[in-house]
């Protein structure tokens, strides 16, 4: 059986005029790779501003009018272009976006989740996935701005699943939520990635992805650095890149440590690793080196010269 | 409470706004024309005329025009008439004031319903099929055309078209709003209609344009909208998009623009109607004005004040009818 989703080498950059007349590519994303088997949670966690949520975008080919994207995403095998992307949008390949403002202010819950159709069946389906999340029917009779931000969050997911949804992109799905809300609208996920569809999470909350995720990608300023199964979170030993131990380390319950210094925003690097400005194990190498590639290490992958190894702190 | 109490209280607060509106204006527009150094016996009578006359005469003349009553006095006196619904006699007309301006907002009223609805429409839909289409070639036209028809001054246009309609091509009258010659009883509507054309066009024409650009902006800004995204991804099509989320969207700055563009309208007519000597509300506001007919003046002036607020208010209660956090806010406080 196929991935679900297999992505390739994928470039995101936006085309710029500077002045009116020079062009300019700006890349927001380089080289992302990710696969996501049925049944399987993969979260791609970064800060903010590192081009995760264009990532969802652009895999559902909803990117800005100049945004432009190079690589390949399969989709079950093939490749997902655009015209096949408009197609199996809504229906297999579904977007839980990050709030409110994703709905119409202008138009009642229920007439958006049923995407205008008015019939019985419709109807019912709707009923049933508010009902799934614990949303009564009288809810589709309101506007967005009368629902609170959980109650918001849980008709957005309702929204996604009324049709059986293979692929699930969900973006940010638990800011401004309480621990408590959050825990639920993972586990929402969790069960829609055990009845057989594929998840992609995209976060900057790497304690709360865990939680959930098969599989984690890390983003540093527009660019994987390491690809690890959940699992090897567990200790900071089984990480591979200095930027992920960092980010271990800042965790609440590994001793809150953070890391100094700010991430570059992405395309302001143009040669040599992007993370060289903030680790503490950098060496000229890391900084002459054109580019550095994302190889397989451990089980995993990293884009480091120089890697972690298991033995060391 | 609830929302009928709601809705009463919101109509007595916008009631007080308006008499004082309607107060202040009449002021200023008083105020103004006491300050002008216009002689309405030099203006009206003529220097020639005045000298030939009589003291006694004179002083009658004066009189007539009221320039032996101090002006507080004499705004006083009007001030009390209008709240008793008299608004006077008009100095050049030799009727009531009321009476002069039914018969003007009469013929300038299909002007202005006409330029206003004509407006209206073209622009939304030019402004949303500039905003849909941004930065291709039907955005570029409609864009080009907005800014030069922004840029150019409502009289010189109404004079370009009289030039080319008119007087080149021949298919239309040059002015006034009837035949000349014809007897009142033979003019038929399809002559009224004639003459009322290019002054309706120009004032179309100028109106278009600010509205077709704000109604641009507001489309794209809709389209770029989380919520447009959002319906992409749920595999609407961007013309079903454009109708189920746009239209609506966007028709709550248009209720504004639209009913904002009244003074607009009531503005520029004033204008236009000079120069096609259209006998409507703008050249009578001229005339009164240059004649120093202050109670016509004030008549007018009060009018369409109030015209353009009733407009405003419009907005407003519409607002209330599209706006679900209005609607729903008011009938929950």
């Amino acid at each position: 059986m196929p991935p679900i989703l297999e992505i390739r080498d994928l470039s995101i950059h936006f085309v710029q005029y500077e002045r009116g007349f020079r062009r300019r590519r700006l890349p927001v994303i380089r080289d992302l790779s990710l696969t996501i088997q049925p049944g399987q949670v993969v979260a791609v966690v970064g800060a903010s501003g590192s081009g995760k949520s264009l990532l969802a975008h652009g895999i559902l080919d909803l990117l800005p009018y100049n945004g432009q994207m190079e690589g390949s995403i399969l989709y079950q095998g093939e490749p997902l272009s655009p015209r096949r992307a408009e197609q199996l949008r809504g229906d297999e390949i579904v977007l839980i976006p990050q709030g409110v403002t994703y709905l119409d202010p202008l138009m009642k819950v229920g007439d958006q989740i049923r995407r205008g159709r008015k019939d019985p069946d419709s109807r019912a389906r709707c009923t049933a996935a508010l009902q799934r999340y614990g949303v009564g029917p009288e809810v589709e009779a309101l506007y967005p701005f009368e629902l609170s931000g959980g109650m918001a969050r849980r008709v957005l997911i309702a929204s996604a699943v009324v049709d059986r949804p293979k692929l699930i992109i969900t973006d940010e799905p638990t800011p401004g939520l309480d621990a408590k809300a959050a825990g639920r609208i993972l586990g929402h996920l969790r069960e829609l990635a055990e009845e057989g569809a594929g998840v992609l999470l995209v976060t900057h909350d790497l304690e709360l992805a865990l939680t959930i995720a098969h599989r984690v990608t890390v983003f540093y300023a527009g660019e994987t650095i390491e690809e690890a199964a959940a699992q090897d979170f567990s200790s900071s030993a089984g990480l591979r890149h200095p930027f992920t131990r960092a980010l271990w380390r800042a965790m609440p319950q590994h001793g809150f440590h953070p890391l100094s210094g700010a991430q570059p925003y992405p395309g302001t690097v143009d040669t040599g690793c992007p993370f060289a400005g903030q680790c503490s194990r950098c060496r000229p190498d890391c900084v002459q080196t054109q580019r550095i590639p994302l190889r397989p290490w451990r089980g995993g992958a990293v884009r480091c010269l120089f890697p972690e190894e298991e033995a060391s702190s | 409470m609830g929302r009928l109490g709601h809705r009463l209280r919101f109509a007595g607060k916008k009631l007080l706004r308006m008499v004082l509106l309607l107060f202040g204006v009449s002021a200023v527009t008083f105020a103004l024309m006491a300050a002008s150094p216009l002689d309405p016996l030099q203006t009206n009578v003529g220097q020639a005329a005045l000298g030939s006359m009589s003291p006694e005469q004179i002083a009658q003349l004066e009189a007539y025009w009221g320039m032996d009553v101090p002006p507080l006095e004499r705004y006083l006196s009007w001030l009390i008439g209008a709240l008793h619904g008299d608004f006077g006699t008009s100095l050049l007309y030799r009727q009531p004031v009321l009476t002069v301006i039914g018969q003007r907002l009469r013929s300038s009223l299909w002007l202005m319903l006409t330029a206003w609805i004509l407006s209206g429409v073209l622009g939304l839909a030019l402004g949303i099929t500039a905003g849909a289409c941004r930065d291709r070639w039907p955005d570029k036209l409609i864009r080009g055309y907005c800014f030069t028809i922004s840029s150019t001054p409502a009289f010189w246009l109404a004079l370009l078209l009289l030039m080319i309609f008119s007087v080149w091509l021949g298919w239309l009258p040059i002015g006034l709003s009837i035949p000349i010659g014809m007897d009142a009883a033979s003019v038929t509507l399809l002559d009224r209609l004639r003459h009322a054309i290019l002054p309706a066009l120009t004032l179309s024409i100028t109106g278009v344009a600010n509205i077709a650009l704000h109604t641009r902006e507001k489309t794209i800004d809709v389209m770029e909208s989380d919520y447009a995204l959002f319906a992409r991804a749920r595999g609407e099509r961007p013309l079903a998009i454009a109708v189920r989320h746009g239209l609506w969207n966007v028709a709550l700055p248009a209720i504004t623009l639209q009913f904002a563009s009244i003074s607009e309208i009531v503005g520029g007519s004033v204008l236009v109607e000079q120069v096609f000597s259209y006998p409507g509300l703008g050249q009578a506001a001229v005339t009164a004005g240059l004649g120093s007919d202050l109670p016509l003046l004030l008549g007018i002036t009060v009018v369409t004040a109030a015209l353009v607020f009733a407009g405003n208010l419009a907005a407003d209660l519409l607002y209330g009818a599209v706006d679900p956090k209005i609607r729903r806010g008011a009938a929950r406080s």
